[in-house]
């Protein structure tokens, strides 16, 4: 099953994802749990910017742009 | 482009917020909400004042205050912060939370977008664990129902035990029902049972064990079981909140953050967590029973939009098309009004002549008040009135349409790699219309270390101020040589100059990275709002009362004083020249090295109240009667220029220094009051002259070299 997961900065955009875990750590981890990245959220990408970053995510109704460097830091488990 | 009455007056607002001045039996409203949910709109329409809105997150960055009336009651409307939380991330939040907690409100009104409610609830639920005194408001309805999502207001009320009024307010509906909520709630007519988020037994039983250990008065003053949250959250903002707003001594705190620390231990780190995802798992459990999406694809048309202004091919190409298109129109539009405004002020400049001529009054009075203060400041309407009624408008169209977040989106990686903010972009934008509204949105950034950069970088943009100057020239020495594409060239050239301001921006953001302000980038996070239908006419009446006329109006006080000092600095005399001819030459060597004259580099000096001055005080400069010439026509400002020895040098290194010189007075001013630092402020002065000089040497000197001028 673990296998399965990968950081949300590699989820291709059009995909879908569960969030399973955010390895950020205080004001980081902070600002990604308010925007609603709870285990089990499910996360859309969007697109990502014409330079390649950052990407936009569909998250709980809203659009946010996050950059890779924090995308990384968000465990998914890509739904099919 | 916050650069509103409000806004610019309230330099440090934040100081005397939590301790607002009341009036007898005044009760105090505050209007919390995440932002771009219309919360500014709102304020505005309960109290008549003008804080300017616009359709990207983070627009309130200072604490606007209003009053109003209901039931022959008064109410004192304070509008927070937009924030997504309280949990207290950034200063904003802590603000918000600070005046919530501490002030304690009368009532405290919760703005909600209708079309993404469920992430608001997140914030409701967090007020609602400080006061039971609140009143939600929905708003966007209208927007709601275009994207066919439907919301049961009544059931959310039940659940959430406050007053819910949905409302519209750019079209004032449901605002007396909303007044009338508040009153109920403020006189306590509401019977309330506000919802609290379960978080669980283990949160919740360490909680308790900590609120026992509180203090007999902190328990009066504050509602402990969510302070006892916080403290388990780890939040150490707290703490010197508490001691600043309730006077807690050092000890008391000591105690606090000894028990609150012990408790934690047994939690560990999980507790953040465990409070976020309860309030997340609260907030969608009460949308699955209000919200009804009959559209299950509401975003698609605003998906649609994105994948074309956000896309790899198309993105940067519409970015400066809309961008050359705004100055285009700007350009074209202006001319002809411009060239009506000059007839007009000419003819009752020749009716002021002869009546002072038919009062006998000396030559000198003539000389000051018409030479010097009328045409200066007639000038400075006449070249600015036109362009700013034009360009305002356009800007803020694509202000409220909702384009400016995407804008940040396309443009941030080069921010990033320059380590500098992704907001920055937008602090920016602001910038083209006044750069010390340009360096009060830099609040907008909370890291620090990337605000300072934003704002000594500020400058970099040119605003309003300095469009005149920079339109002229392209106009008369770049637009004349495309013959009749003129109007075109020009915006091209202005358009030019914007992406020189650009890429020198980001340069100089990354030498200020390596050097001064050392550091990576923070972790940030930018929302990319629905897009909106902008009212035009509401528009063209906003942009037109709020910046026009505020920056005309600053700019003529400053003109007309100004306009006196140039005439006699010009008519002065001292061995034989003016003053400023003295001057010109003291400073013709370094001037000539940088492709300019003495006269334009002491014109840039002598404009340092306002950029606005540089062009007529430089036409002043080159004619020898010590006033403005009639100068009917930019061509009869070509002429001048040209009788005084200028070339296509000349104008292009007036236009760079133009881009990069020293802030002006009032954005000077607004540095030290927002950096709080001499040594920022001097920073800022520094870092844009020493770019513009090099960069002019440089220039001249290669142009020079290769034989070019």
């Amino acid at each position: 099953m673990h296998e399965l997961l990968i950081s949300l900065n590699r989820l291709a955009p059009g995909s879908m994802a569960k969030v399973v875990q955010l390895s950020a750590e205080g004001p980081t981890r902070r600002r990604l749990l308010d925007l609603g990245l709870v285990a089990g959220t499910l996360v859309e990408s969007l697109r990502k910017s014409p330079s390649g970053d950052p990407t936009a995510y569909q998250i709980r109704g809203a659009v946010i742009a996050l950059r890779s460097e924090e995308a990384a830091k968000i465990l998914v488990e890509p739904a099919y | 482009m916050d650069f509103t009455v409000n806004s610019t007056e309230s330099g440090a607002p934040n100081k005397d917020l939590l301790q607002p001045e009341l009036f007898p039996g005044e009760l105090v409203v505050a209007l919390a909400g995440n932002p771009n949910t219309g919360k500014s709109t709102i304020f505005n329409a309960l109290t008549g004042l003008r804080q300017h809105t616009g359709n990207w997150p983070g627009k309130t960055v200072s604490g606007a205050r209003g009053r109003y009336m209901h039931r022959q009651k008064n109410f004192l409307l304070v509008d927070l912060p937009g924030t997504y939380s309280l949990l207290a991330n950034s200063a904003e939040e802590e603000i918000a939370r600070d005046f919530i907690c501490f002030s304690r409100p009368a009532v405290t009104v919760v703005v909600t977008d209708a079309t993404c409610l469920e992430r608001n609830l997140n914030l409701v639920l967090q007020v609602l664990e400080i006061t039971g005194q609140v009143v939600v408001c929905v708003n966007l309805m209208d927007e709601a129902r275009r994207k066919k999502i439907h919301l049961d207001l009544p059931a959310l009320s039940q659940l959430l035990g406050v007053p819910v009024v949905g409302t519209n307010a750019r079209d004032g509906q449901g605002l007396s029902e909303l007044k009338e909520a508040v009153y109920r709630v403020a006189f306590n007519l509401e019977s309330l049972h506000p919802a609290r988020v379960k978080y669980g037994p283990g949160l919740e039983q360490a909680a308790a064990e900590l609120a026992a250990g509180f203090g007999a008065s902190l328990k009066e003053q504050v509602n402990q079981r969510w302070l006892a949250l916080r403290l388990l959250e780890g939040d150490s903002t707290i703490l010197s909140s508490l001691q600043r707003h309730l006077g807690l001594p050092h000890p008391q705190i000591e105690a606090l953050l000894e028990l609150s620390s012990k408790v934690r231990q047994k939690g560990g780190s999980t507790f953040q967590d465990a409070v976020v995802s309860a309030l997340v798992d609260r907030a969608e459990k009460i949308a699955s029973r209000v919200v009804r999406l009959e559209n299950m694809e509401q975003n698609r048309l605003d998906r649609k939009i994105d994948n074309v202004v956000t896309s790899r091919k198309w993105g940067f190409p519409i970015m400066l098309a809309l961008l050359g298109l705004v100055f285009w129109i700007t350009i074209s539009g202006a001319n002809y009004p411009s060239e009506l405004l000059s007839a007009a002020f000419h003819f009752s400049e020749e009716k002021l002549t002869a009546l002072f001529v038919r009062a006998g009054s000396p030559d000198w009075l003539h000389g000051a008040l018409v030479s010097g203060l009328y045409k200066t400041l007639t000038w400075v309407i006449a070249v600015m009135l036109p362009p700013m009624a034009i360009f305002f408008p356009l800007f803020t169209l694509l202000e409220d349409l909702g384009y400016l977040p995407r804008v940040a989106f396309n443009l941030d990686n080069s921010f990033k790699k320059a380590r500098a903010h992704g907001k920055q972009a937008l602090t920016m934008c602001m910038g083209f219309g006044c750069n010390a509204a340009g360096v009060i949105s830099c609040r907008i950034i909370d890291s620090p270390r990337e605000r300072l950069i934003a704002t000594i970088t500020n400058n970099f943009v040119p605003c309003n101020g300095r469009f005149p100057l920079l339109i002229a020239l392209s106009t008369i020495f770049i637009g004349k040589a495309a013959g009749a594409l003129a109007s075109l060239a020009a915006a091209g050239a202005l358009l030019g100059s914007i992406m020189i301001s650009f890429f020198i921006t980001l340069l100089v953001s990354r030498v200020l990275s390596a050097t001064a302000l050392k550091g990576l980038p923070s972790s940030f996070t930018l929302e990319l709002p629905p897009y909106r239908m902008p009212r035009v006419g509401r528009v063209l009446m906003r942009s037109i009362m709020d910046r026009t006329l505020f920056v005309l109006g600053r700019a003529v006080t400053v003109a007309a004083p100004a306009g006196l000092v140039i005439w006699f600095m010009a008519n002065v005399t001292v061995d034989g020249a003016s003053l400023l001819k003295h001057g010109a030459a003291f400073l013709e060597p370094l001037a000539r090295l940088m492709g300019l004259d003495g006269f334009i580099l002491m014109a840039f000096i002598l404009g340092f109240p306002a950029n606005e001055l540089v062009i007529p005080i430089l036409i002043m400069s080159y004619l020898s009667t010590g006033s403005m010439l009639e100068l009917e026509s930019l061509e009869d400002l070509r002429q001048l220029f040209l009788a005084n020895g200028w070339t296509w040098l000349t104008a292009v290194c007036t236009m760079l220094f133009a881009l990069n010189h020293f802030p002006c007075g009032t954005t000077l001013l607004t540095i030290r009051q927002e950096t709080n630092s001499f040594k920022m402020t001097f920073l800022s002065f520094l870092v844009p002259t020493l770019t513009g000089i090099i960069i002019c040497i440089i220039i001249a000197g290669t142009a020079r070299l290769l034989g070019l001028a």
